[in-house]
């Protein structure tokens, strides 16, 4: 986690020095924390309320998103529909092992019936708090 | 007299391998208390009910029913994914036989109606047992067909589908007391719906500007008021929460009350907007009070004062002096729910290393308590948890640095009228009762 990155930190100060500072930005630890965070990344803006800052929370929605980091774009789109579904086809061969004969392969000898195409979901799964013992 | 937490039952899968769809998004209590839902990130609803057999059991809830509520779909006019992710569950009161509840996602808000089924007719002249349509020509005697004892069977169907009313993405909905509309708000705007009507809402509230370069605020919760049908209130990014009587005008831009805690100017921070972000708004049973969840406190606000709040308490204020690693890691952005138990005297709210904490109103007193499955003992009372800040550690106590903020307890649900809690860790729920003597 990223507490090891605060200890390696070359802004972490010790006793007195830490108490120099203190007086410095106020007694507030959130001003120390500022200081650490504008040490790391100068080119934050002032103000994290800005536009930019809410517009990516707009586009993306309530999942992380805030930073206003330049450059950094966390913002999941899609050229098409096309694309969409490719980069879920992707996710799901990584994530499902093979589940038995190929339900893909209707055409060549017969017309195939709703029973015979594949599920637009085929990893649909009962929850897992609904399964299992009642401890 | 404090009341003695105890372990009652854990449900979820033991992994550490978390699947993302198994990430729960919200818990809620029924009206009564008897059903419990959980929607997760899969778009998935899990009702459990109490078992009301036997009197010491009453802390045990098993599965009652289990639907996908919500799948997951393309915009294809943005090529933007709209998650399944169930956001928020509310129950409506039980007006007949069935149970209804509302879920929703970013995008669409659903009515389901969860009824039993626990008797079949049999004894049709016309088919078979099994559905299959006899001859006509071999019916030589007319019988009455009765309704026979089946295993008892919970079916919940979709009443309606409130969709395509949200440009943005929808944090909250809220049933009115009047029992027969509610409002859905995203991050700008809120409507009111009808139960009945899909086709169309009212929009309440409009915070977008006109020029999206002005956005200061966003919408991050709102809540109609317990008894007041033309009452609700919402909280902003920036702390802020505004009531509005929407007898006042069709468009409750203008607030009736603005609640707002003053904040001196010198103690500002790049992070102070952040952590004062709302995460959750409820008012109290009673209505006179409401409750709000900031990053790092719990304000308890009276409706008549709006220029502070009546009582303030920190959740984990040991934190702020980590806000930069918080920041830097997203947790800072993470949001909290809070709750109040039936009687509005304590309010619990949840936080990092899967500890979650409640505030006695009336003792003062404050208590740190861990949903973990080392006490999985039923009625094993739960031993209280204390983070040393800094300084030395005492035994027993957990460092600020050994804080695990991947087990993050954003969800938390108090039974209306029992001592009877469900937390919920990001793929398991807890459920805690107090001890039975």
């Amino acid at each position: 986690m990223s507490q090891k990155q605060e200890e390696e930190n070359p802004a972490e100060e010790t006793g007195e020095e830490k108490q120099d500072t203190q007086e410095k930005e106020g007694i507030l630890p959130e001003r120390a924390e500022e200081a650490k965070l504008k040490a790391k990344y100068p080119s934050l803006g002032q103000k994290p309320g800005g536009s930019d800052f809410l517009m990516k929370r707009l586009q993306k929605g309530a999942v992380n998103c805030l930073r206003a980091f330049p450059g950094v774009d966390e913002i999941q789109k899609y050229f098409d529909s096309g694309d969409y579904n490719m980069a879920k086809a992707k996710m799901k061969n990584k994530q499902l092992p093979s589940a038995g004969p190929d339900k893909n392969l209707v055409t060549g000898d017969h017309i195939p019936t709703p029973q015979d195409l594949p599920q637009r979901k085929s990893s649909l799964v009962t929850s897992k708090l609904a399964g299992g013992q009642v401890e | 007299n404090d009341i003695q937490w105890c372990f009652s039952q854990v449900k979820g899968a033991v992994d550490d391998d978390v699947a993302e769809a198994d990430i729960i998004s919200t818990v809620e209590f029924n009206h009564s208390g008897e059903l419990l839902a959980t929607g997760d990130k899969g778009g998935r609803v899990v009702i459990f009910q109490q078992n009301k057999i036997q009197s010491h059991s009453r802390g045990e809830y098993n599965v009652y029913s289990t639907f996908q509520s919500h799948e997951p779909e393309f915009d294809y006019l943005k090529s933007l994914e709209i998650e399944e992710k169930i956001n928020k569950i509310r129950w409506l009161p039980q007006k007949n036989a069935a149970q209804f509840l509302l879920s929703t996602n970013d995008k669409t808000i659903k009515l389901w109606k969860i009824s039993e089924r626990d008797k079949r007719p049999e004894g049709y002249n016309l088919k078979e047992e099994d559905g299959r349509y006899r001859d006509p020509t071999t019916v030589t005697t007319l019988r009455v067909p009765v309704f026979r004892p089946m295993d008892l069977m919970v079916e919940a169907s979709p009443r309606r589908i409130f969709a395509n009313a949200h440009t943005y993405h929808i944090n909250s909905i809220s049933i009115n007391s009047d029992y027969e509309t509610y409002l859905s708000a995203d991050d700008l705007r809120i409507n009111l719906w009808h139960l009945e009507i899909t086709d169309r809402s009212f929009n309440i509230v409009d915070i977008k500007p006109a020029n999206m370069e002005e956005l200061t605020e966003v919408i991050t919760a709102a809540e109609f008021h317990p008894n007041s049908c033309n009452t609700f209130v919402y909280s902003s990014s920036k702390g802020t929460i505004r009531l509005c009587d929407m007898r006042a005008s069709a468009l409750c831009d203008r607030h009736s009350k603005l609640f707002e805690e003053p904040e001196d100017p010198s103690n500002r921070s790049f992070f102070s907007e952040i952590i004062s972000s709302i995460s959750d708004v409820k008012f109290s049973h009673s209505g006179r009070y409401m409750m709000t969840r900031d990053y790092l406190s719990v304000k308890i606000w009276d409706l008549n004062m709006e220029n502070r709040p009546v009582e303030t308490y920190q959740v984990h204020e040991y934190l702020r002096s980590k806000l930069c690693s918080l920041y830097e890691n997203d947790c800072i952005f993470d949001k909290f729910e809070c709750c109040w138990n039936g009687s509005d005297s304590v309010v619990m709210t949840g936080s990092y290393n899967n500890f979650f904490r409640m505030f006695d109103r009336n003792t003062k007193r404050d208590i740190t308590l861990e949903a973990s499955r080392e006490n999985n003992k039923p009625r094993t009372v739960l031993k209280p948890r204390k983070v040393c800040a800094s300084g030395k550690r005492k035994k027993d106590e957990i460092s600020v640095d050994s804080l695990d903020f991947n087990k993050k307890i954003l969800h938390t649900a108090w039974h209306p009228k029992e001592n009877i809690i469900a937390v919920a860790t990001t793929n398991n729920l807890y459920i805690f009762q107090d001890k039975v003597n």
